[in-house]
């Protein structure tokens, strides 16, 4: 059947409305449209968002398959109501070559549970000494736009300088994991009262800081565009505000678990709770949710990072950093920011779909819920209540924080240009 | 009494006098011709070193065969068990052998609590290091040390620390003894100051329970105990401080400042000292120094610890004095 009747979704959170899908792309948005020859889908009291769109997702394909594959991960992401996410480079190979990321665009492609936009490294092999052929990337079947070493920044202000200079010919964009080398030598959390009591090494909020205040300078300088990465404290909300007030071409994302979650949590020494950057303090927290709101960071990305269970049940120091968060995201961010009042469901849409598909300027993702539009979109039931159970988890991985934390809100479908990759809450 | 020692701040007031009152009774068995209790006859006791420290194992395996407990040694350095998982696969290997308690140091903070509260294990867990976390029993025994000496063997019974004034110099940041023993002291009412250039000082120290200053000639003359932690030579090399030199001309503890000290105060130190850097010799083979009493009692402290944790139970409540040992081994 190529013809599917939403009937009575609140459209971007606002009065209910039917919305017919025929083929690829969306046919109509009104009321009492007819369902004939339509399969009908009630959608009374939920929410019809754009589908999601995440520019930060850790596939692990190729090179770490025992933990996450291409397949798995879209799956995953699907299940959590995206219809776009960016994979991230740092693989085995690394996604430095045109090579690697046809490979990883492919693969994409043949899951068809989500487009995958590969992310080209910035440097060769992540090491920050020499530029990656950026424009062949650029050039290749994957189209690559977004580029970013992510975990591991680029420290080098020269490098940084001309990666920044570089992509401009292609209106590329470089990603930025801000963590300044040396100030985080050995660091295993937030440098604070928590890691002064319980004796682990301090990653300091001025390591990232100092960071972002330098790439917005240097952005500024060259009229580049830059893009911070998963942005975690305070201070770098106030930098990324400045710079946005100079009109500088800066944009920024923050994740879901830097919205809920402190490093109060790691006095458990549970490396579930392990994550670069670290979970900051309240404070903190605070900050990103109202520069959510107010836009100063622009949009929500997940920063999804499997581990296999054995890199995380052992002690804090020796445990891998990252969580899972595809499939917990929207929940998270209905529950800080929607139920608190922060966003309404227009906004987390603009912050969750078409603010990440601009900065990766994807085509097709990221649109208006409008006739003619491809049909990308993620229905909601945003009364749902219920304890996340990893067991449930499309990802192979299961390392989220949140295990028997209850969660507001479900994704019961997702469309991926028309097609149904997730019904009835359940993966098709 | 708790089922686990891994913090000190996890003790009460209640809970620390009874382990130095209980150490006491220890000590007496330590005068006696033979030196053994039954009291864990039976028992198994593994010492789990994931990190060198002979004196710290000799310590507590002292205390074990004191306690006539079965004692297993097993160090993990040098295999292959830099690894976390190994931690676990380790401790549940210990688990099958149907051990009763595990001594462990280990060089990750947190490790001793991962061990005691995973599920891996139902075996006693006392923490004899971990990291730049925690070291209680250490803790515990310098506590011992001030109140047999400030407050008396006998008269101190049953009594806390309170009113009494202790600092600490040297290398906070990466301490676990300092992190312990602040915990400790104030739970036993002391004052306590640290006393380290700020570089040795952690971010976040302004929420400990203490005073902090940089003048250690303003601290000494207010003092009733001093002690000198460790200040390794490589700290240096990473710009903690300029040189050697700069830092026991600035925080080390001669013979002149000593002087400025009541003549009630006492030097300690949790070994092994650095000569030349923290303290000279002629401070650590005066007679105010304790370090060698520090290792005599660590093994009292050590004993009552094991005794409260496996052997004692509740009745230990009403009966601290263990029974002596009834026949020769
Ligand atoms: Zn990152």
């Amino acid at each position: 059947m190529s013809k599917t009747l939403i009937r009575g979704a609140k459209v971007l959170g606002g009065a209910p409305q039917d919305v017919l899908i025929d083929g690829e792309r969306i046919e109509a948005v009104g009321e009492g449209l007819s369902a004939e020859g339509a399969e009908v889908v009630d959608a009374a009291g939920r929410v019809l968002l754009p589908g999601l769109v995440d520019l930060h997702t850790h596939l692990r394909e190729p090179g770490r398959e025992d933990s996450e594959t291409v397949l798995t991960g879209t799956r995953a992401a699907a299940a959590g109501g995206f219809t776009a996410v960016h994979a991230m480079a740092n693989t085995f190979p690394v996604a430095d070559t045109a090579g690697v990321v046809e490979q990883v665009w492919r693969l994409g492609r043949e899951s068809g549970y989500c487009d995958v936009q590969p992310v080209g490294a910035v440097t060769v092999g992540l090491e920050g000494k020499k530029l990656a052929e950026l424009g062949a990337m650029h050039d290749s079947a994957a189209g690559v736009v977004v580029f970013s070493d992510d975990g591991k920044c680029v420290d080098d202000a020269v490098i940084m300088r001309r990666a920044l200079e570089y992509v401009k010919a292609f209106d590329g964009v470089v990603a930025q994991h801000a963590q300044e080398p040396r100030l985080t030598e050995g660091a295993q959390m937030n440098e604070g009262v928590v890691s002064a009591e319980l004796g682990l090494g301090g990653w300091p909020a001025v390591a990232e800081e100092s960071i972002i205040a330098r790439d917005v300078l240097l952005a500024a300088h060259v009229g580049s565009r830059v893009h911070i990465c998963h942005l975690s404290t305070a201070g770098s909300v106030e930098i990324v505000r400045w710079a946005k007030s100079k009109g500088w071409n800066v944009t920024a994302e923050v994740t879901p678990h830097h919205l809920l979650l402190t490093d109060e949590l790691v006095r458990s020494y549970d490396p579930v709770y392990k994550v670069n950057p670290p979970l900051r303090t309240e404070r903190d927290v605070l900050a990103l949710r109202e520069a959510l709101a107010d836009g100063t960071i622009d949009c929500v990305a997940t920063d999804h990072a499997p581990h296999p269970h054995e890199d995380k049940d052992c002690e804090w120091a020796a445990a891998a950093m990252g969580m899972v968060g595809l499939e917990t995201a929207l929940s998270v961010v209905q529950h800080t920011m929607v139920d608190t009042g922060l966003l309404d469901w227009a906004q987390l849409a603009e912050r969750m779909s078409f603010r990440p598909a601009a900065i990766g300027r994807l085509t097709g993702q990221g649109r208006p819920v409008s006739p003619g539009e491809p049909a990308n979109l993620t229905l909601v039931d945003p009364a749902y209540r219920g304890a996340v159970d990893p067991a449930g988890f499309a990802s192979r991985s299961r390392n989220t924080p949140y295990e028997g934390r209850e969660l507001p809100g479900r994704v019961t479908h997702t469309w991926l240009r028309g097609r149904a990759t997730v019904a009835d809450g359940k993966l098709v | 009494m708790m089922r686990h020692l891994i913090s000190a701040a996890d003790l009460t007031k209640d809970d620390a006098v009874r382990i130095l009152d209980t150490a006491e009774e220890m000590a007496r068995v330590a005068d006696r011709p033979i030196k053994k209790l039954p009291t864990l006859r039976g028992r198994t006791v593994v010492n789990l070193f994931f990190e060198d420290s002979t004196r710290t194992r000799i310590s507590f395996e002292a205390a074990e065969k004191r306690l006539s407990a079965d004692v297993i040694n097993f160090s993990a350095k040098g295999s292959s068990v830099s690894k976390g998982e190994s931690l676990k696969d380790t401790a549940q290997t210990l688990e099958a052998m149907g051990v009763d308690a595990v001594v462990i140091r280990h060089g990750a903070s947190g490790a001793p609590f991962r061990l005691a509260t995973s599920g891996w294990i139902d075996a006693a867990v006392v923490n004899a290091g971990d990291g730049t976390h925690q070291h209680p029993t250490q803790a515990l025994l310098d506590a011992f040390t001030m109140r047999r000496r400030l407050v008396g063997r006998d008269a101190g019974l049953g009594q806390d620390l309170a009113g009494k004034r202790v600092t600490l110099v040297g290398d906070i940041l990466h301490s676990r003894v300092a992190r312990s023993n602040v915990d400790l002291l104030h739970t036993l009412g002391a004052e306590v100051t640290l006393v380290a250039p700020p570089t040795l000082l952690p971010v976040g120290v302004g929420s400990w329970p203490c005073e902090v200053s940089y003048d250690l000639d303003r601290v000494l003359p207010a003092s009733d105990a001093v002690m000198m932690l460790r200040v390794q030579r490589e700290r240096m090399n990473a710009a903690f401080f300029p040189t050697e030199r700069e830092y026991s001309r600035r925080y080390g503890l001669d013979g002149e400042r000593m002087a400025r000290m009541p003549g009630h105060a006492l030097v300690m130190h949790p070994g092994p000292m650095v000569r030349g850097m923290e303290i000279t010799a002629e401070v650590a083979d005066s007679e105010r120094c304790t370090v060698v009493e520090q290792v005599a009692n660590g093994v009292s402290i050590r004993m009552a610890v094991l005794y409260l944790l496996l052997g004692g139970q509740d009745q230990t409540a009403q009966q601290t004095a263990p029974a002596p040992a009834t026949e020769e081994k």
